[in-house]
């Protein structure tokens, strides 16, 4: 297989067995990424620079004869919503243009402490609003396995350059699906950790109650290091979890004997493309051949999933963005008094989806709407959450589809409501906080990557790594690369 | 539209109809949400068991003025800067 598209794990040994030095590894990507940025365009911002000074010190390590952790000289993407000091973080919107953040996020202190190679930002839907990446205000990215296609998103960038070898590995957040819906569009592995697993300090916040980070990787292994790395308690975020965070690689067992996995009927309803379903339905049947037992389950209030989150998160996203006044920090545009200047900026920086939602969340706040859509929705939200509490009695795992098509063609989804059902199958789990994944379990006849997604109790990260790990090592999609080579 | 206004968005009137429309289809859509019984169901807002978080309060080393008005669109005597907003009697 080719350097650039070897998971961290297998490159990570080769170094501490000094078969290969960082310093290749990292030219590797450079170089990859230098050749297929044109076509994809994953990033915004690339720095190659710092990717290769770090491999160096890797070597030096080495050749000291000092120990390294497990991301040491392996560059990895991060999307472009995670604050990087010193470093542009631009959300994708032309409102943060220039903005330059004076702090860490959380996560970025934990991997620079892990001595991580960065390699650069990247592309999203502005403010993380989008499941195409179509929403970015710089770029269009495009799917590494079909260039006429979305990469999926929020986190497209992310995505697509773990898929196209641009990245050993990336961040990516997840609010409705905008880590796991891309993963499964572009056939890698894309984890969103439970709700408080990891710290969203220096996340640019987007829906509070349901944001959340988490990596996108080439396998679990990969995906189960990575949180072992970022996950853990966060003074800085009071919504951050004080449980234990556990060994994560001592989930990655061959085993799922024993374990009961629900397959919700209402996961596989109308709508849902034929190839997608068969190989969902394949996915659970070798997982039942591999001793788990499969039950039919239902979460009888999925079908109110999408209006829930399309006003819970845009009445979130309307006060969060609040703040892109043109006075602090971010873009101005000057006016006559605060009022039109506040008005100036707002109307000419942010994109038309990033508005779209401003408004529907200030029209679900508003005096004489709170009651019928915003409170209504959060009430809503409890009865998805008890239908997971529920099945959770029974079973151990959920599995269904991630998405209910592979990708779409760039330009396809004009309409925005259309655009929302997309994420019929991702946005119940934000909503109920509970940990997702989507792993690689087949491919259409026109060769696009299809998700399985799998669903846990709340922080057992553990069991959902587990059964994808299980069921990725009993199949060799894991070895599949876009564009036919490997 | 009183929800622009709300919202400090200004929609040019080339814009109006075509927002209209796509709002009115979204807000319709979530219409569904009325035939769900939920008397007796309380909000979630967030969901995870949540309680407030105390913690001692010891200063800490802070951003510098420096660097907090390092992206200031206008500044002056380490102030962020923007139009008057009261008029001089």
């Amino acid at each position: 297989m080719k350097l650039y598209f070897e998971t961290v794990h297998g490159i990570h040994d080769k170094i501490v067995n000094k078969e290969i030095k960082a310093a290749e590894v990292a030219e590797a990507v450079v170089s990859r990424l230098e050749e297929t940025e044109g076509k994809v365009g994953a990033y915004l911002d690339v720095e190659s620079e710092k990717a290769l000074n770090a491999a160096k010190l890797t070597d030096e390590k080495i050749a000291k004869g000092e120990p390294i952790g497990f991301l040491e000289g392996i560059p990895g993407a991060i999307k472009d919503n995670i604050c990087t000091k010193g470093v542009k973080t631009t959300c994708a919107s032309k409102i943060l243009e220039n903005f330059i953040p004076p702090y860490n996020a959380t996560v970025i202190d934990k991997l620079t402490a892990a001595n991580y190679a960065f390699l650069g930002k990247a592309n999203m839907d502005e403010f993380a609003m989008g499941g195409s990446t179509e929403n970015s205000a710089y770029k269009t990215t495009h799917n590494p396995w079909d260039i006429e296609r979305v990469p999926g998103g929020s986190s497209g960038g992310s995505a697509a350059a773990v898929a196209a070898g641009s990245a050993y590995w990336a961040l990516g957040s997840d609010t409705g699906g905008s880590i796991r819906q891309p993963a499964s569009f572009c056939g890698v592995v894309g984890l969103k950790p439970t709700y408080g697993r990891v710290s969203r300090y220096g996340l640019v916040a987007y829906a509070s109650s349901l944001d959340q980070i988490g990596p996108i990787t080439r396998d679990v292994t990969d995906a189960a290091n990575i949180l072992n790395i970022i996950a853990g308690h966060d003074e800085m975020d009071s919504t951050s979890s004080k449980k234990t965070v556990p060994d994560f690689t001592k989930s990655l067992i061959k085993d799922v004997k024993g374990l009961k996995i629900g397959c919700p009927k209402e996961y596989f309803a109308d709508g849902m493309d034929g190839e997608t379903e068969k190989s969902v339905r394949d996915a659970i049947d070798a997982l039942k051949a591999m001793g788990a037992e499969v039950v039919d389950i239902s979460l009888p209030h999925t079908k109110y999933a999408i209006s829930a989150y399309y006003l819970i998160a845009p009445a979130e996203a309307a006060t969060n963005l609040q703040r892109y006044d043109g006075v602090s920090y971010g873009e101005r545009v000057d006016g006559e008094d605060i009022v039109s200047l506040m008005t100036n900026t707002r109307t000419a920086k942010f994109g038309k989806e990033v508005k779209r939602r401003i408004m529907i969340g200030n029209y679900a706040l508003s005096a004489g709407y709170y009651d019928a859509y915003y409170l209504k929705a959060l009430k809503v939200r409890t009865l998805i959450k008890q239908d997971f509490e529920d099945a959770f009695k029974s079973v151990d795992i959920i599995a269904t589809p991630t998405a209910p098509t592979p990708a779409f063609k760039i330009g396809e989804m004009a309409d925005p409501l259309q655009m929302y059902l997309q994420d019929i199958y991702t946005v119940p789990i934000n909503l109920a906080g509970v940990p997702g994944i989507s792993v690689p379990c087949g491919f259409t006849k026109s060769n696009l990557p299809i998700g399985l997604q799998l669903i846990g109790r709340p922080l057992d990260e553990e069991t959902v790594l587990r059964v994808a790990y299980a069921y990725e090592q009993a199949h060799d999609w894991k070895d599949k690369r876009a564009g036919g080579e490997a | 539209m009183h929800v622009a206004s709300l919202s400090r968005l200004r929609v040019e009137e080339s814009e109006t109809e075509s927002y209209q429309a796509e709002l009115d289809k979204i807000i319709s859509y979530m219409d569904i949400l009325t035939s769900v019984d939920t008397a007796n169901t309380p909000p979630t807002t967030y969901a995870l068991p949540m309680e407030n978080v105390f913690r001692d309060d010891v200063p800490k080393e802070s951003l510098s003025r420096e660097l907090a008005l390092s992206n200031a669109p206008d500044e002056e005597d380490g102030y962020f800067k923007v139009p008057r907003v009261l008029e001089e009697s």
